[in-house]
């Protein structure tokens, strides 16, 4: 046991080194894997293990952007708060808008994760004083010692590894399994005295947590924030990524990030229909990959096994 | 145990329950019997709090419930099994058992002790009484449906509950898994000393377990005592028996 913990950190930490090595332009593309991989495991907290599907996790990810971005370019508040602030209003936005949503099942959930998402991307986009409006936050300073690839992605790596790493232990914890039993049958969970509201809203503050946090990173990153980083597509882009990895494995949305983004970078290097590629995926996705790559990978025995979720 | 007063319940202009009033005595086997239709599952239903009453009272061990959510009701002691098959289906069947005992043990949102283990015993021990030990590891979707049955009352044992509902606890059963199975829940109630109320319409299961007999009929209670009595009741023969 221990020992299997042992070969994992390492195989971790060396796979996590390897982009180290690259030309910068990989290097950076890495860096973009990282930060919408940690976005993509935070929204599966809520998509794989609780069953609901949010329609709006840009909202949180655009406000641990503006969050971090309008501290650093706007206060003199020290780096380490800016960034740690991220992911706190963050869990403070999910929290009220979870509230609301967790009342709703099914596609009405997602339809006013949805509607909320759209009002912080509106609130963004027209709130020239504040956050610059549709010109976007630009210019944000970061510290001396982040300044080049191989530091930020130093940097970038380190903070994703200790977040996938505790999030892990929460979803292993009963705390997981608590969400699985909910998505499983929410009525049977009541009945065995399991607040599922509580512990759905609970899943739902985490998630926007963990989104607003790769926000805030990805802030650092572009030096900016954006109102399409809280815009809808932003949210079907995390769902996607989730989809093609596969939500019932823990780091199923993290491969589908890079795949994604990889691909991505190699099509508009040639085409400029995108787009297009990106319809044929979805196809394939649903047609041939069910349950996404992880399961293509793993095997249908594998992946599919009962706990489903509670595969690294 | 439990105390029902003046219940009843209206769904759009059908009245399912009309002043529904009875009394379980701790340690009691009691039923409720009558056709499809008259009323059991709705009665159920509002007992454990997943339909609210439109009149009347709950109480249970004294406490006024009615109107409490399900979680709030379960954790007062009142566990309950569902007439189609309730389970988590893609989870393991030790899993089923497993999270039931976490949310007993008031464990559920914990968040950095490891699941795994955790309660390991208590469910084994749990899925040994419903003889499905041997299955632990299989997905409990896949189980025959009399399984599924006896992995549901697990669930309900898994809260330590001082009183059990069986809502129509041998539904599409066979003869055979319903005489085994009854034979199970009547000796799991003896030695846990539970307070047993359920529903049937198989007549031959009612009367070789439950001790007090109560006749729904039309979302009223029209009879009510001991087996023998009941049988014997001219209305419960004209409604129901004269049926057979």
């Amino acid at each position: 046991m221990e020992r299997r913990l042992v070969v994992r950190a390492v195989a971790g930490v060396a796979l996590l080194a390897v982009p180290l090595v690259l030309p910068q332009f990989y290097l950076l593309l890495s860096v973009e894997i990282l930060i919408m991989g940690l976005f993509a495991i935070g929204f599966n907290v809520l998509m794989g293990y609780a069953g609901m599907v949010s329609f709006g996790h840009a909202a949180f990810f655009g406000v641990g952007a503006y969050t971090c971005g309008l501290l650093l370019k706007k206060t003199e508040a020290p780096f380490v708060v800016a960034f740690l602030a991220a992911p706190v209003v963050a869990v403070v936005v999910a929290a009220v808008i979870g509230y609301f949503c967790v009342r709703l099942t099914r596609i009405y959930f997602s339809m006013l994760t949805l509607a909320f998402s759209q009002i912080v991307w509106a609130t963004a986009h027209k709130w020239y004083s504040l956050t610059g409006g549709d010109n976007g936050l630009v210019g944000v300073p970061i510290p001396a010692w982040l300044i080049g690839p191989r530091a930020f992605y130093g940097f970038v790596a380190g903070v994703s590894l200790i977040v996938v790493a505790v999030l892990w232990r929460i979803m292993e914890a009963p705390f997981g399994r608590t969400l699985l039993a909910i998505r499983e049958n929410a009525e049977r969970a009541e009945f065995v005295g399991i607040n599922v509201k509580r512990t759905q809203l609970t899943a739902f503050a985490l998630s926007g947590a963990v989104s607003g946090l790769a926000g805030g990173m990805f802030a650092l990153f572009t030096r900016g924030a954006f109102p399409e980083y809280a815009f809808w597509t932003k949210s079907a882009e995390v769902l996607i990524m989730t989809l093609l990895g596969g939500p019932h494995v823990f780091l199923g949305p993290a491969l589908g990030a890079g795949i994604l983004i990889v691909l991505n970078s190699v099509v508009t290097s040639y085409t400029e229909y995108w787009p297009i590629v990106l319809g044929i995926i979805l196809l394939a996705l649903i047609y041939v990959f069910p349950g996404g790559m992880t399961r293509m990978f793993l095997g249908w025995r594998g992946a599919g096994r009962p706990a489903g979720a509670t595969r690294a | 145990m439990l105390e029902i007063s003046g219940v009843a319940k209206a769904f759009g202009g059908f009245q399912a329950l009309i002043g529904v009033s009875l009394r379980v005595e701790p340690g009691e086997i009691a039923a409720i019997i009558g056709p499809n239709g008259a009323g059991k599952s709705t009665l159920f239903n509002v007992i454990t709090g997943h339909l609210v009453p439109d009149a009347g009272r709950i109480n249970l061990k004294g406490r006024d419930i009615t109107g409490l959510p399900p979680h709030a009701i379960c954790r007062l002691g009142l566990a309950r099994s569902f007439q189609r098959t309730n389970i988590f289906p893609r989870l393991s069947v030790f899993d089923n058992v497993q999270v039931a005992i976490l949310s007993h043990e008031g464990r559920a949102q914990e968040m950095w002790s490891r699941a795994r283990d955790l309660g390991r015993e208590r469910t084994m021990a749990i899925l040994e009484d419903v003889g499905l030990a041997g299955r632990a590891a299989e997905a409990s979707g896949s189980l025959s449906y009399g399984d599924q049955k006896q992995l549901e009352l697990g669930i309900a044992l898994a809260l330590e509950p001082e009183m059990l509902l069986l809502d129509e606890p041998t539904a599409g059963m066979s003869p055979q898994e319903t005489r085994s199975s009854m034979a199970l829940v009547a000796r799991i109630a003896r030695d846990r000393r539970l307070t047993l109320l359920f529903t049937e319409h198989d007549m031959g299961v009612v009367f070789s377990v439950a001790q007090r007999i109560r006749v729904l009929h039309q979302g009223r209670i029209i009879a009510e005592g001991a087996p023998d009595e009941v049988r014997r009741n001219d209305e419960v023969k004209r409604v129901y028996l004269g049926k057979h």
